[in-house]
């Protein structure tokens, strides 16, 4: 099936066969690789993605699906610079290994795009569907709350 | 230039990975890469009579692989401690996750119509499938008797002690399997050579233990195998042993096809058929005096090893000298054994027998403690370890003993006394208010050896090169990986440290074993320690070269602060004189190549099992706070307080990284990850069913950082990959006991097993 999308703000217009996740089509075809496989059930949220702004598993969603989408991915969450979010991953390390962390980013970008200056505890409510295995979340949630005012004083400046 | 040493540098990788631009093993893409895929057995014991591949199937563009087409000079073993487990089952089928035919296609829907048109016939035979059965050997499945591997610790005299003890208390206490669970599974890509030999990238911690197993497999030189490490998500040991055996698979399909193949385990394949971490069960008698003096301690551990010895022997080892605890006993005698079972071979996982025997260890303490009216913290500060006493292997404590220095720090900053008031207050009024909940708070004492057992070290000589480079930098050749714990950062950290050069001007190696020596092993604590420390020394051997380079035979000093070499007060010349200089002669190109050096003091006898079983130990406490449901029997962690010695903090943050996630690890380890085992197979392979602990399963976790310095660690550091996994199970137990007066004496303890303990104890 012919379908288009938008990916990270560029047109694509791909031929998929109805099986194919959304997952495969944004790794195979848009050749853009950030967006992990950690499960493929919907458990882990490496391949967290936003679809019309809202945050998705990637691996869930048939690629027809998204006919007509607004998909944003981990490589689309810099503009010039890096997302405060990822300053402050670097900063705080939230980052280990690295599997978890383009789902995490796009997470945290989902969470404060809707509540700015989210508590810890929201900021875990927020994150609950991505799985790490390395930090014990501490430092993600350090990250996400430090880019949360970053991001507030920002905002007050404009 | 400020010393890095000590600081939060950055992580080096860290931009990579936080843009998606960071590439893991499926993230390469080779054009003609085949898919391959394994068959495994279905049964948990058996033989096999045939291997068919359907005549009526079209096998075009599918290569298949069976015993048969392992070389006739190469050898169908995984070669690690012993060669007893095959690449792929020949005749005998010893757990239900073997190997038996491999098939590989560039369509992966091919591969799978293709797998279903691959016939294996087997006889099952009886199978053990617990430490109970194997002990009893109704069914002989491994040796004469079950046994893989057996271990004795001998000190003192156990039966005088216990004569001696007014009162003996004994214990039994059990574990269960731990899945590592990396969110990145296990993956390798294998690309054939033309001249017979073959490349390796994949998710892998050891780069030289798949470098090892292809020249047996192959029967070919080390020249002709090539290993390389992609970014790797995660391991946690579960990525020490096993990428051998996926290489071994990927490598012969590689070769028989002529083409790349890569093989990407999914979830529930990884989960189910890879290493975890060992169940045990474990029985203490301790006699005491009465005022709570230890005086003698007996320990039976037994161990479930799986089908295979894999790295067993060494997990038994690392276990029981953990055994007694972070205690002071005088007269000691521990058995242990690893015995066969018909499941999937266990292996590493951070803690490496320690978080068994810690759990176990612990328990017991606050078990005495309750029994004989005793304060479980002024009871453990009695019997503590400080410098100078012995282990449990004669061991003398030289140096570097952090224990009581963590066990004071937790209690100050979690303001311990106050705390348990408090949570006394909450569970009084809980109960005249009729209300469901009660928290408890538990507290754990722990330790673990850094680096391999007695001589381990010596005998390996782990090597580190360091070169000067073009822009007059250094680059750092080291066959330790970074599987996220920062290698890559700390590293440079402590060459830079030594040798004044801004962090930009240190580089690292690709972790490639064309290019990088042997430095022995990503694993036991030893990363930053063992090898940092030859970092440290080879940066030193670089600056002698130096010196012999341009120094016309004078003596000279180096002067990192300065960036200079001194002659005296006076500067002879600066390091970018020296190394532009060094470019001009006969000693460029400069590498030095520089080996671990133990202290000599050390003195280990492998046949008595007696005497310097680690270089040092790191040391931990933890203070667990709980709050339990009583009518549900929900456990929910409140807070977890640490102190950790790990002799010197190289990158606070980086350090703070691995206790909070060891800890998180510890926890699931104590409350909620439950593999599920019935006939030999895996009954929970996925993420929806094996629980790991989420972000709101995670209680805020605080870290206080403990640096008492060790003599041989590079700038004072000592091992702290494995220690934060050993603490909090107990802790976690401790507090669940004070919430609800259960005695916990198996983990994971879940909500079930909580209702199980409680009504057990009310009959």
């Amino acid at each position: 099936m012919q379908i288009q999308l938008r990916v990270n703000g560029r047109d694509l217009e791909v031929d998929v066969p109805p099986m194919k996740r959304l997952l495969d089509l944004l790794r195979e075809e848009a050749e853009l690789t950030g967006t992990k496989e950690g499960c493929g059930e919907g458990e882990c949220g490496a391949c967290s993605i936003l679809i019309d702004g809202r945050l998705s598993n990637a691996c869930l969603i048939p690629a027809v699906q998204a006919q007509g989408a607004e998909i944003v991915t981990v490589e689309g969450v810099a503009g010039e610079n890096l997302h405060p979010v990822q300053e402050m991953f670097i900063k705080h390390v939230g980052t280990q290994c690295g599997i978890c962390t383009p789902g995490m980013i796009v997470a945290a970008k989902a969470l404060l795009e809707v509540n700015p200056s989210p508590s810890r505890d929201e900021i875990r409510e927020a994150i609950a569907g991505n799985l790490c295995r390395c930090t014990g979340y501490q430092k993600i949630i350090d990250a996400i709350e430090e880019a949360s005012s970053l991001l507030q004083k920002e905002a007050s400046r404009a | 230039m400020a010393q890095p040493v000590g600081q939060n540098v950055f992580r080096v990788d860290g931009k990579a990975k936080v843009t998606g631009e960071a590439l893991y093993i499926d993230d390469l893409r080779i054009p003609d890469t085949l898919w391959g895929m394994t068959i495994r057995s279905k049964v948990a014991r058996g033989k096999i009579r045939s291997i068919t591949y359907d005549p009526t199937f079209d096998w075009t563009g599918i290569t298949c692989v069976d015993h048969r087409d392992i070389p006739q000079e190469g050898k169908n073993i995984v070669a690690l401690i012993e060669d007893d487990q095959p690449a792929l089952a020949s005749d005998e089928i010893l757990h239900m996750y073997e190997p038996i035919v491999l098939l590989a296609c560039e369509d992966p829907e091919r591969l799978e119509e293709a797998s279903h048109h691959v016939q294996i016939d087997v006889e099952p035979l009886p199978s053990v499938l617990s430490i109970e059965e194997s002990r009893k050997a109704d069914v002989v499945i491994r040796r004469d008797d079950n046994v893989l591997s057996r271990l004795n610790i001998d000190k003192g005299d156990v039966d005088a002690g216990m004569a001696e003890a007014d009162v003996i208390i004994e214990g039994e206490y059990s574990v269960s399997w731990q899945e590592q669970m990396y969110i990145e599974t296990n993956g390798i890509l294998a690309m054939p050579r033309e001249d017979g030999g073959i490349t390796i990238y994949g998710s892998l911690q050891c780069p030289y233990y798949i470098h090892n197993a292809l020249q047996h497999l192959l029967g070919i030189g080390g020249e002709k195998v090539q290993v390389i490490q992609a970014v790797t998500g995660g391991g946690f040991g579960g990525k020490e042993d096993y990428p051998s055996i996926i290489s071994c698979h990927a490598a012969l399909l590689a070769r028989k096809a002529g083409k790349p193949v890569k093989i990407i385990y999914d979830r529930g394949e990884d989960v189910a058929s890879t290493t975890k971490r060992h169940p045990a069960v474990m029985r203490y008698r301790t006699g005491l005096k009465n005022d709570g003096t230890l005086v003698a301690m007996e320990i039976l551990a037994d161990f479930d090893a799986g089908a295979y010895v894999t790295l067993s022997p060494v997990v038994l080892s690392r276990g029981l000298i953990h055994a007694t605890g972070a205690y002071r006993v005088p007269n000691v005698r521990i058995r242990g054994h690893m015995y066969a079972t018909n499941t999937p071979p266990n292996g590493a996982f951070r803690g490496f027998g320690n978080p068994q025997v810690t759990f176990a260890a612990e328990q017991n303490i606050e078990h005495i403690a309750a029994q004989m009216g005793l304060d479980p913290i002024a009871f453990r500060r009695h019997n503590m370890l400080h410098e100078g006493d012995t282990t449990c292997t004669s061991q003398i404590l030289k140096e570097s003993v952090g224990g009581e220095e963590c066990m004071d720090r937790v209690l100050e900053e979690c303001k311990f006394d106050q705390l348990k008031a408090e949570t006394e207050a909450f569970n009084a009024k809980a109960e005249s208010e009729g209300s469901e909940l009660r928290r408890g708070v538990g507290f754990s004492l722990f330790f673990h050896g850094g680096g391999f057992t007695g001589n381990g070290e010596e005998r390996l000589k782990g090597r580190v090169d360091i070169s000067l480079t073009e822009n007059g930098g250094a680059r750092i050749f080291t066959g330790s990986t970074d599987i996220g714990q920062g290698t890559l950062t700390i590293f440079p950290q402590i060459a830079a440290g030594e040798l004044g050069l801004p962090m930009e001007l240190v580089e690292m190696a690709e972790p490639d074993t064309d290019k990088v020596p042997d430095s022995g092993p990503t694993v036991a604590s030893r990363t930053c320690m063992v090898v940092g420390r030859v970092v440290q020394r080879a940066a030193q051997d670089l600056i002698q070269s130096m010196v012999k380079a341009v120094g016309e035979g004078q003596e000279l000093t180096y002067d990192p602060s300065k960036l200079a070499f001194m002659k005296g007060d006076e500067v002879f010349c600066t390091w970018k004189e020296a190394s532009e200089k060094i470019r001009q002669t006969p000693a460029w190109p400069m590498r030095v190549e520089t080996v671990y050096q133990g202290d000599p003091s050390i003195v280990w006898d492998e046949v008595a099992y007696r005497g310097d079983a680690y270089p040092v130990f790191s040391w931990g406490a933890d203070v667990a706070v709980v709050e339990v449901n009583m009518d549900t029997f929900e456990i929910k962690m409140l807070a977890l307080h640490t102190a950790e010695d790990v002799g010197k903090a190289i990158n606070p943050l980086l350090v703070e990284g691995q206790i909070e996630g060891g800890t998180l690890q510890g926890i699931g380890y104590a409350v909620m990850e439950e593999l599920k085992m019935k006939d030999g197979a895996v009954l929970n392979h996925r993420m929806t069913n094996y629980i790991i602990p989420t972000s709101l399963d995670a209680p805020e976790i605080h870290t206080y950082i403990v640096e008492v310095p060790y003599s041989n660690g590079p700038y004072g550091a000592k091992g702290v990959g494995e220690l934060p996994m050993d603490g909090p199970a107990p802790a976690v137990a401790a507090a669940i006991s004070m919430a609800t007066g259960a005695h916990v004496c198996e983990i994971p303890f879940t909500p079930e097993k909580l209702q199980r303990a409680l009504s057990a104890q009310s009959a």
